[in-house]
């Protein structure tokens, strides 16, 4: 493995609490720069919650997060995404009635200066056509540009997703459960795609798929009941009998 | 260069038949003032213009105000004060009046923009209904009389809008700058921005954008083109009264708009003429005019779920791919 660096995002003491339930509780949390991290768990550990804490769709009741440096912890989602720090959607998250194409070139509007703009024809956002169209290459939906994004096939809308999401050329990937309602052969092309976009940039993906994670991941984080349980490597956390217990061991083999 | 129609690709074809209609409808409205009474046809245009500032918040970017009357009305007041009491040219008063329902706008907005669905319909409403309660209370509205005798005047101080030809001209040319306008806010990087938050709102913020101020933007734009229409109306119709702010005219818009068909252009243009066209013809007879709107709005949901323009579009795009 490279050299250990600095955490590109930290979490410390992050709670959250909802009317009296704690869905998180106490979670620290560190991702190093470059790594492919995997946040897991079983179903309502509260990954999700850490997940929208992380971007900040959700407040913490307290606890702190630094990505890069900076301290995150009051910003609003889209500020975050701005800093580079940019999530996907368990349900997948395309715009539905826009083409392929539009929803790569929406993305790229922002960072172009493109988006205010309501007094100009869209035909300027043709300048975004290029970039946008390598993107769209990049995840394999090239014959596919011109089609509404709803008729695409479930795999192909998350490949858009990761086409959308890189426009923004962001430092670190929060992905939340990107294989989840594959099939195999989609599970294989994704992968695919995860590892080739992990190169030079962070990646925390919450995941279920186990087989996913111990081919992707270089740290594995495990929640269960809004606590963290274990963290390290998927070897070493794979064999911790807590996590067995916890997890591994009702639903691995 | 020029291909024949058959080898242009299907969106430059597009285009052109657009161009055709939009053409056809021009010269349609120029003549039109020599076959129909021009004040309903002022009527219908200046309530076209609404519906259609009304259909750029909930066709393009999902938003449902009940309260639009407040900017409609409240411009109405604004112009006609302006006009009668400071003694302003119209054209200047129609256009205070649009700034005036503008920053009505950027109030209304800016508190109704935070929530979403129903709770958004619920503030627009709430705050229309204040707004009415204010123009009912304060003394320039002049109460249930309303501003009455509103001098029509000169435009720009040389052309006398007395006369019926004269003042339709000048209401078209308000009602097609207004329909550019639209055309060009849904067609510009920004629409398309609104529309990629109408589709999904986390992920346009999750990619960096701050929702809320697209949102507001396309309020506050909303609000002066149909302030733009109110003004026009109270210069038309030499009145502004409480009925142009009160909740049955948010209503009205909205009805105009699910008739013709939300999210089209041209929909809310023949919303309003088929609601003010039955309105004007069956004043006179027995029939009550409101059952019939009723009945024509039911048929319509059951029927045509995208509108009168927007089953009449889905029709030809079937028939052009067939």
């Amino acid at each position: 493995m490279m050299v250990e660096t600095q955490p590109i995002l930290s979490a410390s003491g992050l709670t959250m609490e909802f009317r009296g339930f704690v869905a998180v509780k106490d979670v620290s949390l560190s991702v190093t720069e470059g790594s492919v991290h995997a946040l897991i768990g079983p179903n309502g550990a509260g990954k999700t919650t850490v997940f929208n804490l992380l971007t900040k769709f959700l407040t913490p009741t307290r606890g702190r997060i630094v990505f890069r440096g900076d301290d995150i912890s009051r910003l609003k989602p889209a500020e975050v995404a701005r800093l580079g720090l940019v999530r996907s959607f368990q349900i997948s998250a395309v715009f539905s009635h826009l083409t392929v194409l539009d929803n790569v070139r929406v993305a790229l509007q922002r960072p172009a200066g493109l988006a205010t703009q309501f007094w100009r024809s869209s035909d300027v956002l043709a300048a975004l056509d290029a970039r946008a169209l390598e993107l769209i290459d990049a995840v394999g939906l090239s014959e596919y540009a011109d089609l509404p994004a709803v008729e695409l096939a479930y795999g192909r809308k998350r490949a858009l997703e990761i086409a959308t999401t890189l426009a923004l050329e962001p430092t670190m990937l929060l992905l939340d459960e990107p294989m989840a309602g594959m099939g195999h052969e989609d599970i294989g092309r994704i992968s695919e795609l995860i590892r080739r976009i992990a190169k030079g940039r962070t990646v925390l993906m919450v995941e279920h798929n186990l087989g996913v994670v111990a081919d992707l991941c270089d740290r594995v984080t495990v929640l269960a009941r809004g606590e963290i349980l274990a963290d390290g490597s998927y070897e070493s956390v794979s064999a911790d009998p807590r996590v067995r217990e916890a997890y591994l061991g009702t639903e691995h083999e | 260069m020029n291909a024949d129609a058959g080898r242009l690709s299907p969106a430059s074809r597009l285009r052109r038949s657009t161009l055709a209609f939009a053409a056809v409808s021009i010269v349609a409205l120029l003549v039109a003032p020599f076959f129909l009474y021009p004040v309903f046809l002022m009527s219908v245009l200046c309530f076209a213009l609404f519906a259609c500032a009304f259909n750029l918040l909930i066709g393009y970017v999902g938003l449902l105000s009940f309260g639009h009357a407040t900017f409609f009305g409240g411009a109405a007041y604004i112009t006609a004060h302006a006009v009668k009491v400071w003694g302003w040219e119209p054209l200047s008063g129609i256009l205070l009046g649009a700034v005036g329902a503008g920053v009505l706008g950027v109030i209304v907005g800016a508190l109704a923009i935070r929530r979403q669905g129903i709770y958004f319909a619920m503030i627009t409403l709430a705050l229309g209904q204040m707004f009415a309660f204010i123009c009912l209370q304060v003394p320039f509205t002049h109460g249930e009389d309303g501003i009455q005798g509103v001098p029509r005047g000169h435009l720009l101080g040389l052309i006398d809008l007395s006369g019926p030809l004269a003042m339709y001209y000048v209401t078209l040319a308000i009602f097609l700058i207004g329909f550019f306008a639209i055309w060009r806010i849904v067609h510009s990087p920004f629409g398309n921005i609104l529309k990629a938050i109408r589709e999904n709102e986390r992920r346009a913020i999750s990619l960096g954008y701050r929702v809320d101020r697209y949102k507001l933007g396309a309020f506050v734009m909303s609000a002066s083109l149909a302030g733009l229409a109110g003004g026009t109306k109270a210069i038309v119709f030499q009145f502004a009264t409480l009925t142009d702010v009160q909740w049955q005219m948010s209503g009205e818009v909205i009805l105009m708009t699910l008739l013709g068909g939300i999210g089209t252009l041209v929909g809310p243009v023949v919303g309003a003429g088929l609601v003010i066209a039955l309105q004007n013809y069956l004043a006179a007879s027995d029939f009550p005019v409101t059952v019939l709107i009723g009945i024509i709005f039911v048929i319509c949901v059951l029927l045509f779920r995208r509108g009168i323009a927007g089953e009449a579009m889905a029709f030809l795009r079937r028939r052009a791919a067939g």
